[in-house]
This record gives C-alpha cells, structure tokens and sequence, in this order.
C-alpha cells in the first residue's frame, strides 16, 4: 500500500524552479532519504510534501493529515518545560500519551525542565519527540540528526525502524549515514531545475494561488 | 484549539511574557495628560473618553507584534500550520490569548485610571462597557496586521502603520458611547454600531489573516 506517491513534482523557492521532475513513492514500512548539494531544494521539497507550500507542477497523492513535519527549528517555547511541550503538541495532534515518546528520545530525566535550559542535542530530541507523538504515519524531516551524538543518531534511528514497522513511512533530508541501511536513497542533483528552461515565472498572482 | 489557548496564557505570564506591560504604559499616559494639558476639570473631563480610548489603542499596539512573530522565530507556527487544527483557527484562538492578556487587563483597569482624568461617575459603565465591546475588535485587527508583517525585519512599525487605520470606527463610536453616557444622552446607537463593527470583524478577519499567514509560511 502506497501511503505518498509524488509524481512529476516541480517546486519553487523564491519564484526560481528548485528541483523539478521529481517522482517517487513511499510504501508502508518504507523509508527514503533524500541527498543532494546545498540549496539544491531539499527543504522546499519537504516543505511542498508537508503542505506549506503549493507545488508548481505534478501531483502528491496522499492521505490527508497524514504527514508529521520536523524542520530545521524545533518550535519549542523556552520558557515552558520539556512536558509542556510536548503536552501541548500532543493536544494538538488530539493525543494524550507523552511518555512513550520521552522514553523514545531518552527525555525522562530532563521531563520538568524548562526547554530554554536544554542543550542543543537535547532540545532537538524534544523537537523529534514531537514527531512521535503526533501518531501521524509519515515522517517527513529536514535534517533531524543536526547536533546529535552519535548515540542519539543511533537511537533516533531505532525511533525510525520501529515507525516503519508499525506501517509507518519516512521521507529524510540528511548529510550523514543514518544507519538505515535498507532505506532507498533519492539524489536530487539529477533533478535540478534547468535554468532559463521554457517556463516563465507566473507573476503576481502566483502569490495568491 | 484550547491546548492552544492554555499554551498561549501560560506564555504571557511566563517570564518575558510581556503580561502586565500594557496596563502600566495605559496608566503612564493617562497619567501623564494632566501633566500636558493641566489639571483643571474642565480640561480634562472633555477630553477624557478620547484620552482613554486612545491610550487603550496605543497599549494595545505594543504587543500586537507579538502574537504571531515569537512563534514564526522558534518555528512553532510552521508547525502548527502542518498540524490538524485550521489555520482560522489558530488565528482566532491566538486573537482571543492577546485579548485576555492584554486588552482585559486594560478593560479592569480603565475605570481608575478614568479618575486621573475627572471622568464622571455616571460615564464610568459606559466606559467599561465600550472597551469590553470594542476592544475584541482591535486584537482582532491587530492579528491580522500581525500575519501579514510575521517574518519582517522591523514589521512592528510597519503594523502599526497598517493597523491604526483600522482602528478608527471603532475609536470613533467608543468614545462616542462614552460621551454619550457622560452627558447623560442615549448611547445605544453608538453602542450598536461598536457592537456591529466587532461582530464583522471577529467573522471575517480569521479568514484573513489566515490567508496572509499561508502566503508569508511559503
């Protein structure tokens, strides 16, 4: 079963074509991860999956409310603790349960501290934590392992094989070796966008489209 | 949408919270009027409403930056706008933790700082009652101008460029429904119309400012 198919896809950044012609689809228990050279439109491709964006061209198939997005920034509040924060994403999400997720990212020491004392390994572990309690089954994340050690990279990587095998999917931007060694790789280098090609940017309405 | 409102007051009166801030720059301007126009009654008791209403508009200004840029810093409005609530939504709910941390307050404490102005006694409910009616209209506004000016540089002087325009039907009918009350005239058509502006407002600006916020997330 299909959970995201992309097909054709071309994005934007800034009114220039980033990648375009990008297709690919992600099964249930199925992780791909995404390279490519700086600026090549790793984010703005997430960024198109997870909804933010509108696309330029082609098609996404998936269900709705499906994806869980973790970009760059975490979105943690600093002056509330590491439970707060994630209590509240998890309301958002209409979840309840934090606790498997704190165990998860290895947080339940830290649970009653304030997000502002945390470390930058730490905080970024509650950002993925919030990943989990969302219970959304596709993953999309922009460089989830930025200032992990490597026993976190490892753990998060244990996170990400058990979500793929709850019937789960994850669509990863990343520069280092997960360790996910059955996970398909997607260079976006063949993908980028050709410069002058025959398209003209849309104008002023592309704004309100 | 109420994790959202919990999450939003508890911030407010957090450390840097930035809770209380509009009361107190409130109480310094009606404080400093006399200073500027004299203490004599009949100075100041003409002028009263205008100077009430006026400083609520301008403490409400101070924050209105705040509603949305904090959570497009730490990229939480990112998030929220992928997560299952809609975006109208947040902006309502938003709207409604600015009016409760900072318009309330400045609704509670209206009245005393009427007496700094010789406000009469009889025009004080009319006092409360214009700000209550009028005040949700302004957070509203004010979240509004805050989507569109949330990720620039230096948005808030811009904002306020942008609100304060907005801010004139209901400046003008509030004072109005005070001055009406103070002479002991008949404030309901005044009142119906603050009433009506409010209502419109509150129906269609989360529509929006929604838009404004999709267009500035890109």
């Amino acid at each position: 079963m299909s959970l995201l198919t992309v097909h054709d896809l071309a994005v934007s950044r800034g009114g220039l074509r980033a990648v375009e012609g990008v297709s690919f689809s992600l099964d249930a228990g199925q992780a791909l991860i995404l390279r490519g050279p700086n600026g090549v439109g790793k984010t703005t491709l997430l960024r198109t999956i997870a909804g933010l964006q509108p696309a330029v061209q082609g098609r996404m198939d998936m269900a709705e409310d499906a994806v869980a997005y973790a970009a760059h920034a975490d979105g943690l509040k600093t002056t509330l603790t590491v439970a707060e924060n994630l209590r509240f994403w998890a309301a958002v999400f209409g979840r309840r349960d934090i606790l498997p997720a704190l165990q998860a990212m290895d947080l339940t020491a830290l649970e009653d501290r304030p997000a502002g004392s945390l470390s930058a390994g730490q905080k970024r572990r509650l950002g993925l934590a919030r990943v989990l309690v969302s219970g959304r089954p596709i993953w999309v994340l922009d460089e989830p392992t930025v200032s992990l050690d490597a026993e976190s990279v490892t753990r998060f990587a244990a996170v990400i094989r058990d979500q793929l095998a709850h019937g789960g999917a994850a669509l990863i931007a990343t520069h280092i070796d997960l360790g996910l060694t059955e996970a398909a790789v997607l260079d976006l280098t063949a993908c980028r966008a050709r410069p002058g090609a025959t398209h003209r940017p849309a104008g002023f309405n592309e704004a309100f489209a | 949408m109420i994790a959202l409102l919990i999450r939003d007051l508890r911030l407010a009166t957090r450390a840097g919270g930035g809770f209380g801030l509009a009361v107190a720059f409130f109480l310094i301007l009606c404080a400093l009027v006399p200073f500027g126009v004299g203490p004599d009654t009949s100075a100041l008791r003409p002028i009263a409403p205008g100077i009430l209403w006026l400083g609520a508009l301008l403490a409400c200004l101070l924050s209105l930056d705040r509603i949305f840029a904090l959570d497009y810093e730490d990229g939480s409005l990112d998030l929220l706008a992928t997560a299952p609530l809609p975006l109208e939504g947040v902006v309502a709910v938003k709207a409604l933790a600015h009016w409760i941390t900072t318009m309330l307050p400045l609704v509670v404490a209206a009245p005393l700082f009427g007496l700094l102005l010789h406000l009469p006694a009889q025009a004080v409910p009319w006092l409360i009652i214009s700000l209550l009616i009028g005040t949700p209209a302004m957070s509203m506004l004010g979240a509004f101008g805050a989507a569109v000016t949330v990720g620039l540089r230096r948005g808030g002087l811009l904002l306020s460029l942008l609100v304060l325009p907005l801010y004139i039907p209901t400046l003008i009918f509030g004072t109005e429904v005070i001055r009406r009350g103070q002479e002991g005239g008949d404030p309901a058509t005044p009142l119906l119309f603050l009433a009506g502006i409010t209502t419109g407002v509150i129906a269609l600006i989360p529509f929006a400012a929604a838009a404004a916020l999709r267009i500035n997330l890109r």
